[in-house]
């Protein structure tokens, strides 16, 4: 436990440095926003629009910041001392960790901006983020376990977006969703369906990811 | 001998089983000729699955021993999984076109098989951005297992969940078939043969691999 917090700190405070990952991901999700609120204007797009346009942003900006965690360790050759300081589990664990707080300062960030340049409205806002909650636990348990992956081939940049994208298309449908269903208050009672879905979709992709970085971390 | 046997057998089952899909088996009531898609849609789908199974076991093998030969065999069944989920959306697509109106309407059947089929050229992209054989037989054995949990919520709970139009005779949620005696003898000869030719066409790819990196530690 302990390990995990030093390597999510150690992260942390790289990050801080740097901004490297969080300046990309920030930047590119700002980038789509102001596109999307510019091609479509404030009231012209439906709920239906609004829904699939917050996610896509949401899981494409993900796709341009996820993967540094681990490729950063590869290309300044840290990963070998990584290694001897941590056990495999407590470095997925801690770079777990940095990547769902990295996609909760990003909603924190744009959510509010897309409720005011969209003019979007939800009915039940503690489900609308409770759907958002459960969905990054996913985008980070998959998107952090592909860039274990791709940090060890190359062509990493564009072969992270081609490996995560159908892992991690499940939350992306179920996101879409179940935002549709908070927004039109009548089909609020199915959600909850929904919401288990992906409770359970990161579930699974979290476990798998344990169980199998250890092959990827010694390889 | 044994083996012509079995090619000559094999020949004759699917023959009849295709003869018997056309002339034999009564139509579905209420249901037009283009039913009959039944025999061959099905069985590719039933394969895709068991291609992909196949290579996640081997997959889970080479993990294991470490030994290259597995991750060669989980190739050969990546690649006849593909080739089945390409005839079995196919097959369904021209089904959708009859009784649906279009070739595709991203129908929760037809998105899930879409993204296997992502899943499984990213495979094969990520096979080809590494160099080392055995890094490559490791990591691309891990995408493949990250994969293949996510199939089952691709397969069985979206569809279940967001209402399909897809008819589900075999795998329904009452886990009963609704089909008559004669169509059901016709599915399962299907079911059987196309089956029985995949593991045909899975043990020559198979041997092909194995004499092939038979050679090549020779010449090492």
């Amino acid at each position: 436990m302990h390990k995990i917090w030093f390597v999510f700190r150690k992260d942390l405070l790289q990050e801080f440095n740097t901004r490297y990952a969080f300046n990309s991901i920030l930047l590119f999700a700002l980038i789509t926003l102001t596109a999307v609120s510019f091609a479509i204007g404030t009231y012209s797009a439906s709920d239906e629009v609004k829904a699939a346009l917050l996610w896509i942003i949401l899981f494409f900006s993900a796709m341009s910041g996820l993967s540094h965690i681990f490729v950063k360790e590869e290309e300044t050759h840290t990963a070998d001392t990584l290694k001897l300081l941590a056990q495999p589990y407590q470095v997925f664990a801690g770079k777990l960790l940095f990547n769902f707080f990295l996609l909760i300062v990003l909603e924190l960030i744009i959510i509010p901006l897309f409720f005011v340049l969209m003019n979007f409205e939800v009915d039940s806002l503690p489900l609308f983020l409770l759907i958002l909650l459960l969905g990054s636990f996913g985008l980070a348990g998959g998107g952090t376990m592909v860039a274990a992956i791709i940090s060890k081939a190359s062509a990493k940049g564009a072969l992270f977006t081609v490996l995560s994208f159908p892992i991690l298309l499940p939350v992306l449908i179920i996101g879409i969703d179940a935002t549709k269903m908070v927004i039109q208050p009548e089909n609020s009672a199915s959600v909850y369906l929904s919401l288990q879905t992906l409770f359970a979709f990161g579930m699974v992709i979290n476990t798998v990811s344990f169980l199998l970085f250890d092959f990827v971390w010694k390889e | 001998m044994l083996k012509l046997i079995f090619k000559i057998f094999l020949f004759l089952w699917l023959s009849a089983v295709i003869i018997g899909a056309f002339l034999y088996a009564p139509l579905a009531k209420g249901l037009g000729e283009y039913t009959r898609v039944l025999y061959f849609h099905v069985p590719m789908a039933w394969i895709t699955v068991v291609a992909f199974l196949m290579s996640a076991i081997f997959s889970i093998f080479y993990l294991w021993q470490k030994n290259l030969i597995f991750d060669h065999y989980a190739v050969v069944s990546n690649q006849f999984g593909i080739l089945f989920s390409l005839l079995a959306t196919i097959t369904g697509s021209i089904w959708a076109k009859v009784s649906w109106g279009a070739f595709w309407n991203w129908d929760p059947r037809e998105t899930s098989i879409f993204i296997l089929l992502l899943i499984y050229l990213a495979y094969f992209a990520l096979r080809s951005a590494i160099e080392l054989p055995d890094r490559r037989a490791a990591l691309s054995a891990v995408y493949s297992l990250l994969a293949f949990v996510t199939v089952p919520f691709l397969i069985f709970i979206i569809p279940r969940v967001y209402s399909s139009l897809h008819p589900d005779p075999l795998i329904n949620t009452e886990a009963k078939i609704q089909m008559d005696g004669r169509m059901l003898l016709v599915f399962m000869g299907a079911l059987a043969g196309f089956s029985a030719f995949y593991l045909w066409m899975f043990t020559i790819n198979k041997n092909i691999v194995q004499l092939r990196s038979q050679f090549e530690e020779k010449e090492f």
